[in-house]
């Protein structure tokens, strides 16, 4: 694999005439290789880790943040950041556990207990809307991304403990009488064997991937986070672009939200706290420029299931938790400075090579992991 | 030069002995060959200017001798003895200077700081800030510019950066200085006053290597002309034995001029009018950088708008394209009022523009040559929801074709592209809109004649089908090319209008400048 977007020059295929570039491949593919390398090691290490079920296991924790580092991912290809996801997924899961324990309309002395699909699209617009108030704040009011967001960070925390008072909904099940089950689906139902978290993320990733490449928003967010004043001369619609980047990685937050409180079986008002944390990190292990404009679905999918894969391994071999936190933080660190090797090979060997390889970007295999 | 430079010249006995030159240097970007075997000599106390257009090669040359790449093949010696740099730092400190074409500057940090940014003058308890703001205005001084050293660059014209960019140059005692493209963005005054600091410069035997497009000027301050096409010298002279019409045959490989207006059709209707327009300085200054000035522009003429740097042309073609906002008046497309309508829906009308500085306004860096191209007509190949390759590609090669882009192809980085081919992605990205109404701001910027003169043509003939073009210029030669008629703009007001048979003479006297005799 190549870490290449379609945004990139480099085909897939780039290699140098005649020759076989090991370290060329080595460095475009460092995450795809990254991973297949923690899965032998692993592997090696403990019997319990090449199984079925430890992947599904350990998928169902990477659909978590995958989910996360989607949205993320079309907030850095802006430019931008979102400190907020984490405290978004947390308030969602809330704001479902509460729905799922009955709405009380005072003046008319009724309960309501609304379905489950009902819940996951009310906590999906909640997310939304917390994603609306970051773009607004940065798109109209030209608060830089990483304060916005962390001010939105902390007010989604201290609603989500608000509403609770700290505490944790535990009954998310509901009752067949009141129609309202079905939420334990979400983290524990089956599709034809894979965990219905790790379906939602595919196809996440897989509607993120066609709109980066195939609609015109996505060839806008591209522009928009490479020079945004040159998007903005060409007729690209640069704020919406923006806004829209935020309200899209809310609501991917939120759907992680409610997978997550599924998964747990309970809602609690801290859920998620530092994940946004590893959301940036998958991306920016994908190859994805915090300045805008590069990075790729498939990067940072590759990214996401680095970061899970690592993590659940060292857990499965039993290492503390304290060198866990050291070995992902290497991770990301290496990834960084990879990533800059990568770009400035690119812009100092720019590739004329181009026309040997059949120009159409592949794209339309460019669908996630 | 003053009657002791002049002693102190003939008195130097090293004066001419070539100082750094460069030996069959070849230079290959993958399959590309920049340079093919380069042999050229920098003399003590003299000014080479190194001409060629882009492509050619001058700036990799360049970029080889000040240590910022290193040669695929061949060697550099410096006084007669090998060297090879690993940076420009280790060149700078061999007393070796580069003026990049693209400025380096800081823009948030005081003139003072980005003099001496990387070479703070240090005390025991930190920077002597006093004593580099001493020197700093010294050198302010000696180039006759009345800055502040503590202004901030970012409040500085583009023409004021550059000096600044000179004066750091200045202060690390270069003994040799390369200067890329330093007039581009400088009036006829300062122009003047550089000089004469580069002619100071060369009585006190530093080694000048100067490379513009502006070759009168060029000519004016050589002794040693070069001229590079293709990778190759193709020529050297002394600048005593050549004239302007030499330099450019060597350039190009061919006679030629930047073109004359197109004729034989009638004008149509006015197909722009811009109406009592004002633009309020974007600093907050409170007064109006382009003053209810109003003008208009009929269906296949072409208007060329002349004057100094600072007289409000980039401002006025912005406000128009939609990107400042009017204080007043009204700007009125094929007798519609778009003052309203977002840079979009003026786009979508039929008027855009080119913006004058490329690299920040007109390309995105992480994109590829294609996608540039196609960035502005997004539209035009998307099918409902996605976007159709097999059109987008279509478009994209009629594009590369109509503007003549040299490219390795349409998936290539934007970076891989010479200033003028880069020129003619940004030019051709508004093309493919198929707007009726076209604005350049300085299109010819830091572009080679070559590159100039093609884009002039394909002006003209688009002209020709009933294209409306306004281009600005501060370069008065260019007013005589294409234009149908010359706009004279001095202090965000028109002051005079011409046909295109006048002279340079009048409209420079127009614009404020001193006539250059």
């Amino acid at each position: 694999m190549s870490n290449n977007s379609s945004a990139l020059a480099a085909p897939a295929s780039s290699k140098k005439a005649g020759g076989f570039d090991l370290a060329y491949l080595l460095l475009e593919g460092r995450a795809f290789f990254a991973l297949i390398a923690i899965i032998v090691v692993f592997s090696f290490l403990s019997p319990n880790y090449f199984t079925v079920s430890n992947f599904l296991t350990m998928a169902n924790h990477v659909a978590i943040f995958g989910l996360l580092a989607v949205g993320m991912l079309l907030v850095i290809l802006n430019g931008g950041i979102d400190l907020s996801v984490g405290s978004t997924l947390g308030l969602a899961g809330v704001v479902a556990g509460a729905l799922m324990q009955g709405v009380t309309i005072a003046p008319l002395g009724v309960v309501l207990y609304p379905p489950v699909w009902v819940v996951a699209v009310l906590a999906c617009a909640l997310g939304g809307l917390v994603g609306l108030l970051n773009g607004v704040l940065i798109a109209r009011f030209k608060v830089p991304a990483f304060v916005a967001t962390l001010g939105v960070m902390y007010m989604a925390r201290g609603v989500a403990l608000l509403m609770t008072n700290g505490l944790t909904y535990n009954n998310l099940g509901g009752r067949a009488e009141l129609g309202n089950t079905g939420f334990d689906a979400l983290g524990f139902d089956r599709l034809f064997g894979v965990p219905t978290g790790v379906v939602v993320l595919v196809v996440v990733a897989v509607i993120a991937s066609l709109v980066l490449n195939r609609t015109a928003f996505g060839r806008w967010l591209y522009a928009s986070g490479g020079n945004e004043r040159a998007a903005e001369l060409s007729g690209v619609p640069v704020k919406g672009v923006q806004i829209s980047v935020y309200v899209i990685s809310g609501i991917c937050a939120a759907i992680a939200g409610l997978i997550l409180s599924s998964q747990l079986t309970s809602a609690g008002p801290t859920a998620g706290t530092t994940y946004e944390l590893t959301a940036i990190a998958a991306v920016v292990i994908g190859g994805a420029a915090l300045t805008g404009g590069r990075g790729t679905i498939r990067g940072t999918m590759l990214g996401a299931f680095v970061i899970g894969f690592l993590s659940d391994g060292l857990v499965i071999i039993g290492i503390s938790s304290y060198w866990q936190t050291v070995f992902t933080g290497a991770v990301i660190v290496l990834a960084v400075l990879l990533n800059a090797v990568q770009y400035r090979r690119r812009v100092k060997a720019p590739q004329p090579s181009a026309g040997s390889t059949p120009s159409l970007p592949n794209a339309g295999a460019k669908a996630a992991a | 030069m003053s009657q002791a430079a002049v002693a102190k010249r003939a008195a130097d006995p090293r004066h001419g002995e070539v100082v750094l030159s460069a030996r069959n240097v070849v230079k290959t970007y993958g399959g590309v060959h920049a340079l093919k075997g380069v042999n050229f000599d920098i003399r003590r106390g003299s000014v080479t200017t190194l001409f060629g257009e882009n492509g050619a090669g001058k700036s990799t040359l360049m970029k080889i001798l000040s240590g910022v790449t290193t040669p695929t093949s061949g060697e550099i010696r410096l006084d007669g003895a090998p060297v090879s740099f690993a940076s420009s730092t280790e060149a700078r400190d061999q007393g070796i200077s580069i003026i990049h074409q693209e400025l380096s500057l800081a823009p948030n940090l005081s003139v003072r700081d980005n003099i001496f940014m990387g070479r703070e003058i240090r005390t025991a308890t930190g920077v002597d800030f006093a004593e580099e703001a001493r020197q700093a205005k010294a050198l302010m001084e000696e180039l006759e510019e009345e800055i502040d050293p503590m202004t901030p660059v970012e409040d500085l014209r583009l023409g004021q950066q550059q000096i600044v960019e000179i004066a750091r140059s200045l202060s690390v005692d270069a003994r040799i200085l390369i200067m890329d493209e330093p007039t581009s963005a400088l009036s006829a005054s300062e122009v003047e006053v550089l000089f004469k600091v580069i002619r100071d410069l060369t009585a006190r035997g530093v080694a000048i290597v100067y490379i513009s497009h502006h070759l009168e000027e060029a000519l004016q301050i050589t002794d040693h002309a070069v001229v590079l096409r293709d990778g190759n010298i193709t020529a050297t002279a002394e600048a005593k034995d050549i004239d302007l019409e030499w330099i450019v045959r060597n350039m190009v490989g061919e006679n030629f001029d930047l073109g004359s207006p197109p004729t034989g059709y009638e004008f149509g209707a006015t197909a722009l009018a811009v109406e009592n327009v004002s633009v309020h300085d974007a600093a907050g200054s409170g007064y109006d950088v382009v003053d209810r000035l109003s003008l208009d522009v009929k269906t296949g003429e072409i208007v060329c708008i002349y004057g100094l740097m600072g007289a409000g042309r980039t401002e006025l073609l912005e406000a128009v394209a939609g990107r400042v906002p009017l204080a007043n008046g009204r700007v009125v497309l094929h007798g519609e009022d778009v003052s309203k309508l977002s840079i979009a829906q003026r786009i979508a009308a039929g008027l855009v523009l080119v913006p004058e500085d490329r690299q920040r306004d007109g390309l995105v860096q992480t994109m590829t040559v294609g996608r540039n191209l196609s960035l502005a007509s997004i539209e035009a190949f998307a099918k409902s929801l996605f976007l159709s390759r097999s059109r987008e590609k279509a478009l994209i090669d009629d594009s590369i074709r109509k503007v003549h882009v040299k490219t390795a192809g349409s998936e290539v980085p934007i970076g891989s592209l010479s200033g003028g081919n880069q020129q003619k992605v940004v030019i051709g990205k508004m093309l493919t809109t198929n707007p009726s109404v076209i604005l350049l701001d300085e299109p010819s910027r830091g572009i080679d004649v070559g590159a100039k003169a093609e884009v002039f043509r394909l002006l003209s003939e688009r002209a020709r089908q009933g294209l409306a073009v306004i281009f600005s210029t501060s370069e008065v030669s260019e007013c005589l090319s294409i234009a149908h008629r010359i706009v004279v703009m001095r202090r965000g007001r028109i002051v005079a209008q011409f046909g295109s048979n006048v002279s340079k003479e009048e409209i420079m006297a127009a614009s404020g400048e001193a006539v250059v005799a």
